[in-house]
């Protein structure tokens, strides 16, 4: 089960950015999960709930965008699906393909609680 | 104005939210890590390699055979990752090899930073092969960059010959494939090779596939040329080799 260490490595990055932007507390924090990427989106999901407590994403909602396998046939060159163990060509099932998409483990957006409003000057 | 440093928002938009679009891999800080310990290993010409199984698929035992074959050809050493013990280092220590144990306690992967640690105890200096032997386990290794060249994933027969396809991140990170305890394929029916190769290449690799054997006959010879065609293709780059890593476009 290394999605906690996976999970501790994306709060020190959310905590690096919220501290460069200088912004109030984490409200969501936003991913791209590839099928290839290794990583388990629900083990993520139960890992972020216990290593975010007490930190700058401490009531943050984390949200995973899982990304489908998508390979580029080197012989016809047509992209298509694939599952994670057959990555081939869907119109000539060559194996020699190019994963093009869905080994992803992307930190894509961090999104900050608003700022208390500012007084209007009378 | 920006969205990296979130100086775009202001008092007027402030009540939207402000967002920093990050577009960054998890992994970035081991990445960086992994980088520093290949100059590392560069920089005293060694080649690194990750050694990669389930447990007990028969890592130190090839390493034993390996330094057996190799003592007066390559100066070599293994830092090895073990959950408890020192008994795998030494195993090796007992060859006359150094060996740099690093127990992970429950952590079930060596990371980068593990790696750098070991290193400064390893005098890259006088070496020609680093060998490292990962925690055996066929998940979590294979999200982690540690640094080295090639990556060497074990299968021994024994397991099944269906592996690649139930662990296609792990196989997908294999710079070459080798089915391990081969000496007991007459007393199996179940494992064929020819499936085995034929599940790597459903991964969209061609990763070379090779047969050992070091118990009851010892059969290593494939291994040992792939390992002088290594050692020989890296001291004839100047540049640092390309790697197959597992998580491939961790910087979009």
């Amino acid at each position: 089960m290394h999605e906690l260490a996976v999970c501790q490595a994306l709060l020190a990055e959310v905590q690096r950015v919220a501290d460069a932007a200088a912004a109030g507390p984490v409200t969501r924090v936003l991913l791209r999960v590839g099928a290839l990427s290794g990583v388990e989106p629900r083990l993520l999901q139960r890992a972020f709930e216990v290593a975010r407590a007490g930190g700058v994403a401490a009531d943050a909602e984390l949200r995973i965008e899982r990304m489908p396998v998508r390979v580029e046939c080197l012989l016809c060159h047509e992209v298509s699906d694939a599952a994670p163990n057959r990555l081939l060509c869907a119109r000539c099932g060559a194996w020699r393909t190019r994963v093009v998409a869905g080994d992803e483990l992307m930190l894509q957006r961090i999104e900050f609680r608003p700022a208390p409003a500012v007084p209007q000057a009378a | 104005m920006c969205d990296t440093c979130g100086c775009n928002v202001t008092a007027g938009n402030a009540h939207l939210g402000p967002a920093v679009e990050v577009l960054q891999g998890l992994l970035t800080a081991n990445n960086q890590q992994a980088a520093h310990n290949r100059e590392h290993f560069d920089r005293h010409g060694v080649l690194a390699i990750n050694l990669m199984s389930s447990p007990g698929a028969g890592k130190t035992a090839l390493l034993e055979a390996t330094i057996d074959a190799l003592r007066d050809e390559l100066r070599m050493a293994v830092i090895e990752g073990d959950l408890e013990t020192e008994n795998d280092a030494q195993r090796i220590r007992a060859k006359g090899i150094p060996a740099i144990q690093i127990t992970t306690g429950t952590a079930c992967h060596l990371d980068a930073h593990l790696v750098h640690d070991a290193l400064h105890d390893l005098p890259l200096a006088g070496l020609d092969v680093v060998f490292i032997e990962n925690v055996g386990n066929l998940v979590c290794p294979a999200s982690f960059d540690l640094g080295a060249h090639r990556n060497v994933a074990l299968l021994s027969v024994t397991e099944g010959d269906d592996k690649p396809a139930k662990y296609p991140v792990m196989f997908r990170a294999a710079d070459l494939v080798l089915l391990s305890k081969v000496d007991l394929l007459d007393v199996l029916d179940d494992f064929d090779p020819a499936r085995a190769t034929a599940a790597v290449r459903n991964l969209g690799r061609d990763t070379p596939v090779m047969e050992v054997a070091t118990r009851r006959r010892l059969a290593i010879g494939p291994w040992l040329a792939w390992l002088r065609g290594a050692v020989a293709a890296h001291r004839s780059t100047l540049r640092p080799v390309a790697v197959t890593r597992p998580l491939a476009p961790l910087l979009a």
